[in-house]
């Protein structure tokens, strides 16, 4: 069996040292995973490397760790997989990020996962009494949701997170993913309300930068950011709530220059979003207005590095085949409903055929 | 001191039924867990949950359908309670949030399971121990008033002078401190011992704990000779693919193509029992009809491709992960492994052991719903039914009594062996090659089929083990998250459970169930129809029989 060299990160709290790096040796067969290379080290060399981890089977979200950098759940990543990655030959095991260390691989998840999870009034909120028999309800809707709740709260999209890096009080991906699950669920009866709360605080939808971490890292396929965008289509198109952190605005403003020009007009964009979409709204409304004026030193910057100037301000050219852009936006809208991808419905490659059934049997 | 009027140890399914339940009586109630709720075992129930909801079907049906599971071991007032009242699980679960499969009617939808004359089983795609698992956890949430002691580990159960229980003494992983939990109630609900064995289908967590407990303070084990092999887990591993494979239609072929079912099962086929199952593809295998990694194939591509990525999502998972199949396009190699304890301590119906106090629901008790085998789904709805009943009994007995002393010189004591553990020095070895020898050795003689030279073999590891494990000594020499001491006192709770299970297997001479003795190949009902009980008497576990409840349902021969 071949060899794996594993560089684990150590981190004893009450030893009073700082963190440090310790390197391991395993022999296993190559499709067997990091968390048994990690599992066999302790079995025969150091039973005192701490990790959480159960199931082996990547069901229980115990062992969400960082491989190479990635943050992943070891049992389900290939040990040779992640030796292919490995950068100087050694597969570099560390904890996850976005949350405090307690003990080597272990984090604080109480201290940042499950507060924010907490954050989003995490049960099904029905109105009066529950019916004799079940919910009657569209069976699409329990399959829809069902993506949220493949969640197993590992946390590698917290850990993965970069808004969360630079906000630290971010909802984030994980919790906003759940606040989906109800949302999304007929039975839920709070809806606008969960969405109101969500659009107008500060570190909820609208503060995820939409950079696709959470969906990559994500063990479950719950593609936690596709989660909060629907969260955003559903605040927006379905229920019109015109939050304080102009989200509304910003992607109204985003669509509608792209559909008058086919590129952004960068000029136009903050106006229109203060304007909740409206070039003359934003200067005419004394709050948007005085959001514009508390913008300027962003102007400045603009006019200072060349992104924006005068003239462009002016002037912004349409795209040649502008016609075409705004096809698509009559395609997308002339729909009784909106597309939404979810695994569970579409199926990875279900466009395949699919054999024919009666023949099979 | 925490003081509760119930403690509930153990938070899976039947653990966080039970302290809602008792928290809707109004009483105090902690509920503790060695790790975090959310990943306790229960999430790996993928295919469903029995209940003769439809009008067509009759709680009658399941409950025939568990006797004849149970090869007519199971007590049959138990049974009855259960499906009794699983209707109203179903729909109380489903008001709570839990996204059950509609059919286009927007109704609740079933699938086909083993065992059952009837499509009952109620599902989330293959997730269904963890979306129940998780809305649980929500009303957990909702519920402030219920306290949450989240990775502690009970180490042991502390009773008064009269022998009543008084409460558990715990360590708290983050930081190595032991507390004496006071309580009135205690529900064990820390579920099965499948570590016993590798491979295992259950969790590293799944160690016994809570049957070693019960048995240390006098509680009888019931049934512990039935263990079951699920049929379809995978080479090595031992991970589990879901029943609900076979439940959409899946297949299975020996190497020589041949759907060797036909020969077992003609009429249920691979929905037969998991019992004839699994005894059937280990005689395909040990007859040489097996492929040579010692499996048989599982051929789910006779399901439709849509059906299998909304209802076997996860099984797709575990094929491309564990496996390197992609199984909506090729056979996977599967076998025999072991997968869930019918028998635990042993519990009526309400949950209540013969220790003044003490509770078990879910997998660590025995009550005995399952008998010699369980069937797939009904492992959910023991936890749910169980657990809740259990939380109400303890809570209501609560109400009545002031609180048992619990001598703080146990929180001593427990304290004073853990200590000595950590500052043992290294004279033999290591805790994981006793684990492992214990796996191996109960894989190879107390598994699908056994004989009493294998047994008795057995049972001399398991002891000549238990003195080993005496002098284990460990790495880790800290107090914050020492899962190296932890493991060493879940290995005394393994070998506790590992001698019950060997000493029933050897006592039961007769094959009923998950039992299956080559040198006593027949069911015996004259002899035989009876619990094996074991208790400790002194310090040496002590055999006794006790009385199978019959109520509607006569032995028959069993067929499927």
């Amino acid at each position: 069996m071949p060899d794996y060299a594993l560089k684990i990160r150590r981190y004893d709290p009450e030893s009073g040292e700082a963190a440090y790096w310790q390197d391991f040796e395993v022999d296993l067969a190559p499709e067997r995973s990091v968390l048994d290379g990690i599992l066999k080290v302790r079995e025969d060399e150091d039973a005192s490397i701490g990790i959480r981890c159960s199931c082996r089977a990547a069901i229980c979200g115990s062992c969400g760790v960082k491989i190479n950098g990635q943050s992943k759940l070891a049992c389900n990543t290939r040990i040779s997989d992640a030796a292919k990655r490995a950068q100087n030959g050694a597969i570099v095991v560390e904890p996850m990020g976005n949350m405090p260390v307690l003990k080597d691989l272990i984090v604080d998840m109480d201290a940042v996962h499950w507060k924010k999870v907490q954050r989003i009034v995490p049960w099904l909120l029905p109105e009066g009494d529950p019916p004799e028999r079940e919910y009657v309800v569209d069976a699409e809707a329990m399959i829809d949701v069902t993506q949220a709740v493949a969640c197993i709260d590992c946390g590698a999209c917290v850990s993965a997170c970069l808004s969360m890096e630079v906000d630290p009080e971010f909802i984030g991906p994980r919790a906003l993913a759940k606040a989906y699950r109800f949302v999304g669920d007929p039975r839920d009866a709070h809806t606008k309300e969960r969405l109101e709360d969500l659009a107008e605080d500060p570190h909820g939808i609208y503060d995820c930068t939409h950079c696709f971490a959470c969906i990559e890292v994500c063990p479950k396929d719950v593609a936690p950011m596709n989660q909060i965008m629907r969260l955003r289509r559903h605040a927006t198109a379905d229920h019109e709530i015109k939050d304080r952190n102009n989200g509304y605005g910003h992607e109204k403003a985003f669509t509608d220059i792209v559909e008058k020009y086919g590129t952004l007009h960068e000029a136009q964009l903050l106006p229109r979003s203060y304007g909740q979409g409206s070039l003359v709204r934003s200067q005419t409304d004394p709050s948007s207005l005085k959001q514009l004026a508390e913008s300027l030193p962003t102007v400045l910057n603009g006019l200072r590095s060349g992104k924006v100037s005068p003239l462009k301000v002016l002037r912004h050219p349409k795209l040649p085949d502008q016609d075409q852009v705004r096809r698509i936006y009559h395609a997308i809208e002339s729909k009784d409903e909106r597309l939404e991808l979810n695994l569970y419905i579409v199926g990875e490659g279900a466009d395949e055929p699919e054999p024919d059934e009666e023949a099979e049997r | 001191m925490p003081q509760h009027d119930v403690l509930v140890i153990g938070a899976g399914l039947a653990g966080q039924r039970a302290a809602l339940a008792a928290a809707d009586e109004g009483v105090s109630v902690g509920i503790l867990s060695k790790i975090h709720p959310v990943r306790s075992h229960s999430n790996a129930a993928q295919g469903g949950i029995n209940a003769a909801l439809n009008p067509e079907d009759s709680w009658e049906s399941h409950a025939f359908d568990t006797v004849k599971g149970s090869d007519y071991l199971g007590d049959q007032d138990a049974i009855e309670i259960m499906c009794r009242e699983a209707p109203q699980e179903i729909l109380d679960l489903e008001h709570l949030g839990v996204t059950f499969h509609r059919n286009e009617e927007g109704r609740l939808g079933t699938r086909a399971f083993g065992g059952a004359s009837a499509a009952r089983t109620y599902y989330v795609a293959d997730i269904t121990g963890q979306a129940l698992l998780h809305v649980l956890y929500e009303q957990l949430m909702k519920r402030a008033e219920v306290y949450r002691y989240e990775e502690w580990f009970t180490t042991a159960l502390v009773q008064d002078g009269d022998g009543r229980i008084a409460g558990c003494v715990a360590r708290n992983l983050r930081d190595g401190s032991m507390e004496l939990f006071g309580a009135k109630s205690v529900i064990l609900a820390c579920g099965g011992n499948g570590q016993l064995y590798q491979p295992t289908t259950n969790a590293l967590v799944c160690t016994g704990d809570g049957i070693a407990m019960a048995y240390r303070v006098g509680a009888p084990l019931m049934d512990m000779e039935m263990v079951q092999y699920h049929p379809t887990t995978l080479a090595g591993l031992g991970l589990l693919i879901t029943e609900g494979a076979r439940g959409e239609g899946a297949h299975l072929y020996n190497a020589e193509g041949e759907r060797f079912m036909e020969k077992y099962a003609p009429n249920k086929m691979e929905l037969a029992s998991r019992d004839v199952v699994s005894r059937a593809e280990q005689t395909e295998i040990d007859e040489g009809r097996g492929f040579e990694d010692g499996t048989v194939a599982l051929d789910i591509t006779v399901v439709p491709r849509k059906r299998i990525h909304e209802a076997l999502r996860e099984i797709v998972n575990v094929g491309r992960d564990f496996a390197n199949v992609d199984i909506t396009k090729e056979p996977i190699h599967i076998k025999p492994g072991n997968h869930y304890a019918m028998g635990g301590v042993k519990t009526d119906t309400d949950g209540r052991t013969s220790v003044p106090g003490l509770y078990a629901a879910g997998e660590v008790a025995c009550v005995s719903v399952h008998g010699g085998n369980r069937l797939g789904a009904n492992s959910l709805l023991d936890t749910l039914i169980f657990g809740r009943r259990s939380g109400a009994h303890a809570a209501k007995r609560s109400r009545s009594m002031g609180a048992p002393k619990a001598a703080e010189s146990q929180l001593e004591d427990e304290r004073r062996l853990i200590l000595d553990v950590v500052a043992r020095e290294r004279t033999g070895r290591r805790v994981a090659e006793l684990k492992r020898e214990l796996g191996q050795t109960m894989d190879r003689h107390v598994a699908v089929f056994r004989e009493e030279a294998g047994l008795t073999e057995a049972l001399e590891v398991v002891r000549r083990l238990k003195e080993e494990a005496a002098t284990v000594a460990t790495d880790d020499k800290g107090t914050v998250f020492n899962q190296d001491v932890l493991g060493v006192v879940e290995l005394g709770f393994m070998l506790d459970n590992a001698e019950a299970i060997v000493l029933s297997a050897l006592e039961r001479r007769e094959s009923r169930g998950a039992q299956y003795r080559t040198d006593h190949p027949e069911r015996d009902d004259e002899d035989w129809l009876k619990h094996i009980n074991v208790s400790r008497n002194g310090a040496e576990p002590e055999v006794s029989y006790s009385e199978v409840t019959l109520t509607q349902w006569q032995p028959e021969e069993r067929k499927y």
